[in-house]
């Protein structure tokens, strides 16, 4: 059986992290991940990133990709690298991982220590016809735009004004594509509010308290009705009917978590985080002596924050496996912490600190 | 919660706020080549504004959360942070430029078709609105990154209105 001394999986900006730092040290590196392409989300990110120099603020995300995967080609003699791989489950018996590359080769790997970045899917809401084609997640809407160059439609209905909902807005615009509104369950906008002036000056509205009613078509989206809601969230008989052949949603995402729950480690179910995460330490150890987890699949949260959490995560690994000298190790561990303090300092991290408080142990160690 | 709030709410700046204030008054009537000026309303990390700015202009950030704060004496108006600023929220607005009755934006642009210079473009408003038409006088490219900063000359009377063009 192949044998590794730590895998991670998930090729995102929080499992590269982790693998670049656990590589950094001399750890044998083994990273996975399902797609096609490393990168994860990072490749479709064709907006420049908030954060400090540090986080590579102002830098577009496909190009903070790019730098990620030289640091990893840096340290390729620690790190195989294996794409259209997907770990498939976790064997709490003997700590043994299955995997499927492809279609149809399955393998098994043991692996001394694990990172569990596998990131985030994204939620659905329900109306009628929402089966229809037409209906698509943002994250669909960018892969298809800024992955592969295809523009999913002509009039576009955005639903949610979080981050995700406003910049993928603003791209099916950059990508000559007309968004008709953008509707927003609360009562403000979720995501920041430089994103929403960005969009309501090339003028696109924002519906404030609107949802969307239904889609309308036979075999596939011709429009869709919003509808005013009020503060209960229930109709308040306001409606407008939008010519639109794409309803977009962007109302979330939720932990991809699975592979932790197989692995046993403690979950909490923790809203602030948008769903079921491991309980971990500051390190982000799992309560699964041998499970790290980082990134999205420990709490939904900015890609800036999820590179510092897959380095905390890469050096927790290197520091149990014990490679690298102890103090050269804190000093690091210290600096990421700080980092990640400072991104989650301010009114917008408010949730995040709240959320990871619910879900933080201060040590294993009995 | 009132109307004004509301379109802050969704996107609109609705007069001064914290990070987002008007330079002094006598400095920007006579700063050639213009002085900055921020739309960043909200706490949130960030912080290339100050770490990109060559003069100082921008001062240091305490935490990274902080909404921008200028030395309106520093800025030259050479719009590096209007290049550099992930949420486009800067703006160089010189109000010496040209006849009496026109000044001068520069402003970042990163859509399609991109405008020429000498053409004649819709200027929009903080809702998208064309309320004018202006020339673009030039066109940089700061950071080699495609967005582009655009130079147009508009409406004196509408500097604190015009956020955005539209090539037409």
């Amino acid at each position: 059986m192949r044998e590794t001394e730590v895998l991670v999986v998930g090729g995102g900006p929080a499992g590269l992290s982790a693998a670049i730092e656990a590589a950094s040290f001399g750890a044998k590196v083994t990273l996975m991940d399902s797609d096609l392409a490393l990168g994860g989300q990072l490749i479709k990110q064709t907006h420049k990133f908030f954060g400090s120099k540090n986080e590579r603020a102002g830098t577009r995300g496909f190009k903070i990709a790019e730098e990620l995967f030289k640091e990893l080609k840096e340290r390729e003699e620690n790190i195989e690298t294996f794409t259209n791989c997907t770990v498939t489950g976790y064997y709490k018996e003997d700590g043994v991982v299955s995997c499927v590359k492809g279609e149809d080769e399955y393998f098994h790997v043991k692996p001394k220590k694990i990172v569990m970045a596998t990131g985030a899917q994204e939620r659905i809401i329900p109306f009628p016809n929402n089966h229809l084609p037409g209906v698509y997640g943002a994250g669909a809407v960018q892969t298809l735009m800024n992955v592969y160059g295809v523009v999913p439609g002509e009039r576009v209905l955005m639903v949610g004004a979080g981050n995700i909902g406003l910049i993928v807005s603003y791209q099916l615009m950059q990508a000559g594509v007309k968004v008709v509104g953008i509707v927003e369950a609360m009562n403000k906008i979720g995501g920041y509010w430089v994103h929403a002036a960005k969009v309501r000056r090339l003028g696109v509205p924002i519906y404030l308290r609107h949802t969307v009613k239904e889609a309308i078509g036979d075999r596939f989206v011709e429009g869709a009705v919003i509808q005013e809601i009020d503060e209960k969230f229930q109709p308040t008989g306001n409606e407008k009917k939008l010519d639109v052949d794409i309803i977009c949603l962007a109302v979330g995402l939720t932990p991809t978590c699975e592979l932790l729950w197989q692995a046993g480690c403690k979950m909490s179910f923790v809203p602030q985080l948008c769903g079921y995460v491991a309980q971990r330490d500051k390190n982000m150890r799992t309560s699964h002596p041998d499970i790290w987890v980082a990134g999205d699949a420990a709490g939904i949260e900015e890609a800036s924050s999820a590179m510092v959490e897959g380095r905390i995560a890469g050096l927790g690994v290197v520091k149990a496996l014990g490679y690298g000298a102890p103090e050269e190790i804190q000093g690091r561990l210290e600096e990421y912490h700080m980092r990640l303090a400072d991104l989650r300092g301010g009114e917008v991290g408010a949730k995040i600190r709240e959320g990871i408080a619910l879900c933080s142990v201060e040590s294993w160690e009995v | 919660m009132d109307e004004k709030e509301k379109l802050f709410n969704s996107g609109i700046l609705t007069g001064e706020r914290k990070g987002a204030i008007k330079p002094p008054k006598e400095l920007w009537e006579t700063k050639k080549n213009g002085l900055v000026v921020i739309e960043c309303p909200q706490r949130i990390p960030c912080n290339p504004c100050h770490t990109s700015c060559p003069t100082g202009a921008v001062k240091p950030f305490e935490d990274i959360n902080d909404q921008p704060q200028i030395d309106y004496e520093k800025c030259t108006g050479c719009a590096r942070c209007v290049a550099v600023c992930p949420g486009l929220a800067c703006f160089v607005i010189d109000l010496t430029w040209g006849a009496e009755d026109k000044a001068l934006i520069k402003l970042a642009y990163e859509m399609l078709p991109t405008p020429e210079e000498g053409q004649v473009v819709d200027c929009l408003n903080r809702f998208g609105e064309p309320v004018a038409k202006g020339k673009v006088v030039k066109i940089t490219e700061p950071m080699k990154d495609k967005t582009l900063v655009v130079h147009v000359e508009i409406p004196k009377d509408l500097v604190m209105d015009i956020r955005a063009i539209r090539v037409v």
